[in-house]
């Protein structure tokens, strides 16, 4: 991959992000540090794939703003938690593995020597060596996992943002990836991660955000996955009210 | 040299044939990629409902113009982009999904479409323009065909990669920046030029079967996007010819016959494809060792 790369600060002032007028998050605020390796945890419908989706730029906020730093456009590598990726397209392992060099290549560039030997190395590197032209079809969903982190791998974005990557996964499966993530997170880049698996979360992850709607906690891990605000998360989750009167809180100032 | 001669003699000895068979030809090679799209997009029932779509445009053009091509095509270019145009923003701006309002947009073509013809037409110029007639196809249309599909592959050629993303994956299209939306456009666009190449020569009610039929039958051979639309776009070309060629010698309406060859290419390959096929999937090989 080129150089150092500098990972991205991520800046969240105020948001807010609705659905049909009902925030799914509301009134954020924070900053994920450059080169920063941030879990996000939650109860269902605490916002976390909001969240991300809001950083990651597929969903627009109803209020506030987020500041992406040196994350440009087409410079955050994205994986969505259940990608619209038809998994039956005749499309072979290596082409969607060199889809991540999009950013160089987009429309019309072909693929350089040097450009296909990273995909091959990064197929590798999630143990998919010699996969290169089987189709996409005939992978296991551990396997397809794997691709889209080779794909990832590609990317060599400043900023990564993963939805549930573990879901489903075997332990070896999911071993093998948190790797490649504490990989990326050596070589200085910002990653924030969906995730459930507690332990997970607590062995592998410095910075928590545990999110309920709001902020719950943020911060250290060990400090925020506490159980007093564990609790107070399931507590603070479910809150949809038909009759919810228009949100008096002030919007940011900008 | 006699079967040689069956096969080439009627191209050789009449016009109208030759004429029928370069139009089928360059609507084959337009209309097999753009249909293996439409496969791999899980769009072929949309391709019905723009073919339907194009038909008030078509009868409009028909009261202004008579039979005219220029006039037909315009309109039923026309209709057929605002249906798509319309349905699109339904689906962008309201839950409803795109099949259901493609669906709602094409019905009230259709129903528009067949009220304008039926009282200002006789039900003979319906027929026409239902059905269309390859054998009737003049210099102008052949034109018109020709640049319609030289036009498609060059745009499916410059857009292909965006386009086969957005097929696969289009969440990371969006990731990257680029918005599935114009590829959208432009691909509806492609569908609804090549059907109105296809109706001069087969009507609105068929266009699309020499678009799905081929496509479909593809499937059975390839597993690459490129050979999927070459094979596609040969079987398309194919069925145009053999299609011709029945019509000729068992005296048959020159559309209906085309699209049953495509057809018969279909079932076959369902039957006996190179992949998936029914006799691969049921005449099962010894599975190999890994």
């Amino acid at each position: 991959m080129s150089g150092v790369p500098i990972g991205a600060q991520v800046t969240i002032e105020n948001l807010t992000v609705a659905y049909e007028r009902h925030p799914a998050l509301h009134h954020i605020g924070g900053c994920f540090a450059a080169g920063s390796l941030t879990a996000i945890v939650g109860p269902n419908g605490a916002g976390k794939s909001t969240l991300i989706k809001a950083i990651a730029g597929v969903l627009r906020p109803s209020g506030g703003r987020i500041e992406r730093g040196s994350a440009g456009p087409g410079h955050i590598a994205y994986l969505p938690q259940q990608s619209e990726i038809e998994r039956s397209f005749p499309i072979s392992v290596l082409d969607t593995v060199l889809l991540g060099h999009w950013r160089r290549i987009g429309w019309r560039h072909g693929v350089t020597p040097q450009e296909a030997a990273a995909a091959t190395a990064a197929l590798a590197a999630v143990g998919l060596g010699h996969f290169e032209d089987r189709p996409i079809s005939t992978l296991s969903a551990g396997q397809f996992q794997r691709v889209l982190f080779a794909r990832l791998i590609l990317q060599d974005a400043p900023l990564i943002l993963l939805d549930e990557p573990f879901t489903a996964l075997d332990a070896r499966t999911t071993h093998d990836l948190l790797h490649l993530v504490e990989n990326w997170h050596r070589e200085g880049r910002t990653i924030i991660a969906v995730l459930h698996d507690f332990d997970q979360v607590r062995a592998h992850f410095p910075q928590t955000l545990l999110l309920a709607r709001e902020v719950v906690a943020w911060g250290p891990t060990p400090e925020v996955m506490s159980a007093v605000s564990l609790a107070a998360a399931r507590h603070m989750a479910e809150a949809w009210d038909e009759d919810a009167h228009a949100c008096a809180v002030a919007e940011a100032m900008s | 040299m006699i079967l040689y001669d069956w096969l080439i003699q009627p191209f050789i000895e009449f016009g109208f044939m030759r004429r029928a068979l370069v139009g089928a030809i360059a609507l084959g090679l337009g209309c097999g990629p753009i249909g293996t799209f439409l496969v791999l997009r899980r769009m072929s029932l949309m391709g019905d409902a723009m073919s339907h779509a194009v038909l008030p445009g078509a009868a409009i053009g028909f009261l202004i113009g008579g039979l005219s091509l220029p006039a037909m095509s315009l309109g039923g270019l026309v209709a057929g982009l605002v249906v798509a145009l319309l349905s699109g923003i339904v689906t962008r701006l309201t839950p409803l999904r795109e099949d259901a309002s493609f669906a709602a947009f094409y019905l009230i073509s259709l129903a528009l479409g067949v009220l304008i013809v039926s009282t200002h037409g006789s039900n003979v110029d319906l027929l026409h323009v239902l059905f269309g007639t390859i054998l009737a196809v003049d210099n102008p249309a052949l034109l018109l065909v020709a640049s319609i599909s030289t036009v498609t592959l060059v745009a499916l050629a410059l857009a292909y990669r965006p386009l086969v993303l957005e097929c696969f994956d289009p969440g990371f299209l969006r990731s990257v920046g680029t918005g599935g939306g114009g590829i959208h456009a432009l691909f509806l666009t492609l569908v609804v030029l090549n059907l109105v190449a296809g109706f001069q020569a087969l009507g609105t009610l068929m266009a699309v079967g020499l678009m799905m039929l081929p496509a479909a039958a593809a499937r059975f051979w390839a597993r690459e996007v490129w050979s999927l639309a070459a094979i596609s776009a040969g079987l398309a070309c194919l069925s145009g010819y053999v299609g011709l060629l029945g019509s000729y010698y068992l005296d048959l309406p020159s559309g209906p016959s085309i699209i049953l060859t495509a057809g018969a290419f279909y079932a076959l390959s369902v039957l006996f494809g190179r992949r998936d096929s029914i006799r691969s999937r049921y005449l099962v090989r010894r599975h190999l060792a890994a």
